[in-house]
């Protein structure tokens, strides 16, 4: 997992809400292997027409944002299925991080695992952001995640929250599973006494 | 005195195995469920020499990418989909899980197969790596969706990192008319808290409505607790769940069925608990609700007509217009209007027997005048509907009776809506291309669903068992 410090980037608008899972990773292409890579796939449907072409008018198709690394969202941004191939077609994609007022909750989880920066910000913000970015296509963000914070295009900083936990592993690029492990005693402990308490799970039929 | 609980944090407690610095839990997996789907995550745990720790704890079939004209598996054409069925076996041999194959009896949509086989039971902590996961909350199980990275590491250790997230409780009140279920009451709340309303919430359903509702009604609302955004939802284990679970293969029998139901009468929440936020709603007026745009939470009673981006907040406007455009419909039209070319009735939202035996009622009443597709939640749901003569009622009212997996709801498997058409849904998502690129979507109860192939267009299925002619 690649680490996380600061990014300066190309934002780019995306205004619609409720841009679900799908609609990142349509469900036809989510049985490809990983190494394969996913950015083909990332808004697949929103990207190119029936016959493969790209659709002018889709914001990561214009010149000015198909090197974003950063995109600003509507509401409700990744919400539905539980799918991480939307994260792998986003940072597959080169997009580092993405701006938005609320998210899906699997989805704001499932980031975390790839070294996606998701920051929340009010809506008003959000709407802020995507107009400037509009009115000058092709402007940068720039993000300082050890200091918790990020400048827009007009200069302005703005301040995020991100949980410790979060903010650490987006850091050092650091793998869950490692650091589960280091619970082995307690893990055990605890399965030991679950299986005494509840042991009808756990008669062989 | 010990503060009263809520059985969401009842259940946390007792999978608690510790919380780190920063408060965030590690909870033991008490049942983890897993599909064809789930392939990648397997990929993982083998990239990084890992293997899964509790096999006994793993319980599988497959679902998503399966044939529902046979279960052959030379039917399944896609190599992709191939690779990943084939793939659940191969790793339920390497690692030693149960898996219902593709030939078993048993196989089906996992969150149909869970509850009908008593693997899913209150107090349980269920993940799987599906959203839907939340339907097994109907038994009182606190359960919800995961994703790949999260599935690898459940396999390796048996828990999962979570943040407590806050409590909702949804209270509804009052007895259903003729025609309205479960599907309509999901419909109706979603429209008032939003796609996003529960996030960051595990919903508690309580009420009258929802004591006097069966369990397969219960999955249906528990089902669709995603769609409003929610981490889970949950219903206390009374009478109907005990009934319902008494004699299913997994479930505990004998002193061990005493043993767990002196657990699971402990778990309703206390006299008292607090919860961070608080619905509720009358469900007497409730009518039969289709949805009419892209998002579950844009749904109206059948009665209405298509709403107009005028009727919305300035800043909504332009999205509603692009979501009226995209589903081809014209704002002030009746719903009744709405031509239909397609009509599906199965997933794990509504593919459960007492969803197939409305559906036949309707069905039986007339005549498919569009192609119209019953795909069963299981295979034992299938052949308890084949007992009852339902496949013979759909099949004579010009339906199509096809083997069960998730099918059209997220056509994975070559079942799709083709582009541009519109399809009556008894699924859960009306997104942009769910059902394939270009479908339109209309979701909807299975008794809708039936009355929408009768008449060819969106339809109050009141009228029809009322009698009027399709």
């Amino acid at each position: 997992m690649t680490p996380f410090q600061t990014l300066q980037g190309i934002a780019a608008p995306l205004d619609q809400p409720n841009a679900d899972t799908d609609q990142i990773a349509p469900a036809r292409f989510l049985r490809r292997p990983r190494q394969e890579g996913y950015s083909q796939f990332l808004f697949h449907d929103l990207r190119f027409d029936e016959k493969g072409g790209e659709k002018a008018e889709f914001v990561l198709n214009r010149p000015d944002f198909k090197s974003a690394q950063i995109l600003i969202v509507n509401r409700n941004f990744g919400g539905g299925s539980s799918r991480e191939q939307a994260v792998w077609c986003l940072v597959d994609s080169g997009i580092r991080c993405v701006i938005g007022s609320t998210f899906g909750d699997i989805f704001y989880n499932n980031s975390i695992n790839h070294g996606l920066l998701l920051i929340k910000q009010d809506e008003n913000v959000c709407k802020h952001l995507r107009d400037q970015l509009h009115a000058s296509p092709g402007a940068s963000l720039s993000i300082d995640l050890p200091n918790q914070s990020f400048t827009g295009p007009d200069g302005h900083r703005y301040t995020f929250s991100i949980e410790e936990s979060r903010k650490k592993r987006l850091l050092d690029g650091l793998d869950e599973i490692g650091l589960t492990f280091k619970y082995e005693t307690q893990m055990r402990a605890f399965e030991t006494n679950f299986r005494q308490k509840h042991p009808w799970l756990f008669r062989v039929s | 005195m010990t503060q009263p609980q809520t059985m969401f944090a009842k259940i946390w407690q007792r999978h608690l195995i510790c919380e780190d610095s920063d408060g965030r839990s590690l909870l033991h997996v008490s049942r983890h469920f897993a599909h064809d789907g789930s392939w990648h995550a397997f990929s993982f745990l083998q990239a990084r020499g890992l293997t899964v720790r509790h096999p006994d704890q793993l319980f599988t079939t497959p679902d998503h990418g399966v044939s529902t004209h046979s279960h052959h598996i030379e039917d399944i054409h896609d190599a992709d989909q191939l690779r990943v069925v084939k793939g659940l076996d191969a790793n339920a041999k390497k690692y030693g899980f149960t898996v219902f194959g593709l030939n078993d009896p048993r196989q089906g949509i996992i969150h149909v197969v869970g509850p009908e086989q008593g693997l899913t039971q209150p107090g349980l902590l269920i993940v799987c790596g599906d959203s839907h996961t939340s339907t097994h909350g109907a038994l009182g199980a606190l359960s919800f969706g995961i994703g790949a990275s999260e599935v690898c590491h459940v396999l390796a250790t048996q828990s999962i990192w979570q943040r407590k997230p806050k409590t909702m409780r949804v209270n509804i009140e009052g007895e259903l008319s003729e025609g309205v279920s479960a599907k309509d009451v999901i419909l109706a709340l979603i429209e008032k808290i939003g796609a996003n309303g529960a996030a960051g919430h595990v919903i508690e359903y309580m009420g009258s409505t929802i004591e006097s509702m069966s369990m397969e009604a219960r999955l249906t609302l528990c089902n669709m607790s995603i769609e409003a955004g929610a981490r889970a939802g949950l219903i206390a284990p009374d009478e109907t769940t005990y009934l319902y679970l008494k004699g299913k293969p997994y479930s505990p029998a004998g002193t061990d069925w005493d043993l767990a139901q002196a657990y699971w009468q402990s778990l309703p929440s206390d006299e008292g608990a607090q919860f961070d936020t608080e619905v509720s709603f009358n469900a007497t007026d409730l009518s039969p609700r289709v949805t009419w745009g892209n998002s579950p939470e844009e749904s109206l009673p059948i009665s209405k007509c298509v709403p107009s981006a005028k009727d919305y907040p300035a800043q909504q406007q332009e999205s509603i217009q692009a979501t009226l455009e995209y589903m081809g419909l014209k704002s002030g039209e009746p719903l009744e209007h709405v031509p239909i070319d397609i009509v599906f009735i199965g997933s794990c939202t509504n593919g459960r027997i007492e969803d197939l035996r409305a559906a036949a009622a309707v069905a039986k009443r007339g005549h498919a005048v569009v192609p119209a597709i019953v795909v069963p939640g299981s295979s034992l749901v299938k052949s308890q509907a084949e007992k009852e003569g339902l496949d013979q009622v759909f099949i004579k009212a010009g339906f199509q009776w096809r083997e069960s997996g998730c099918s059209m709801c997220v056509g994975m498997n070559g079942d799709l809506v083709p582009s541009g058409q519109r399809c009556a849904s008894t699924t859960n998502r009306n997104f942009r291309g769910r059902q394939g690129p270009g479908s339109r979507t209309h979701l909807m109860s299975p008794a809708m669903a039936a009355a929408a192939a009768l008449t060819g267009h969106l339809t109050d299925v009141r009228k029809i068992l009322n009698g009027e002619p399709a």
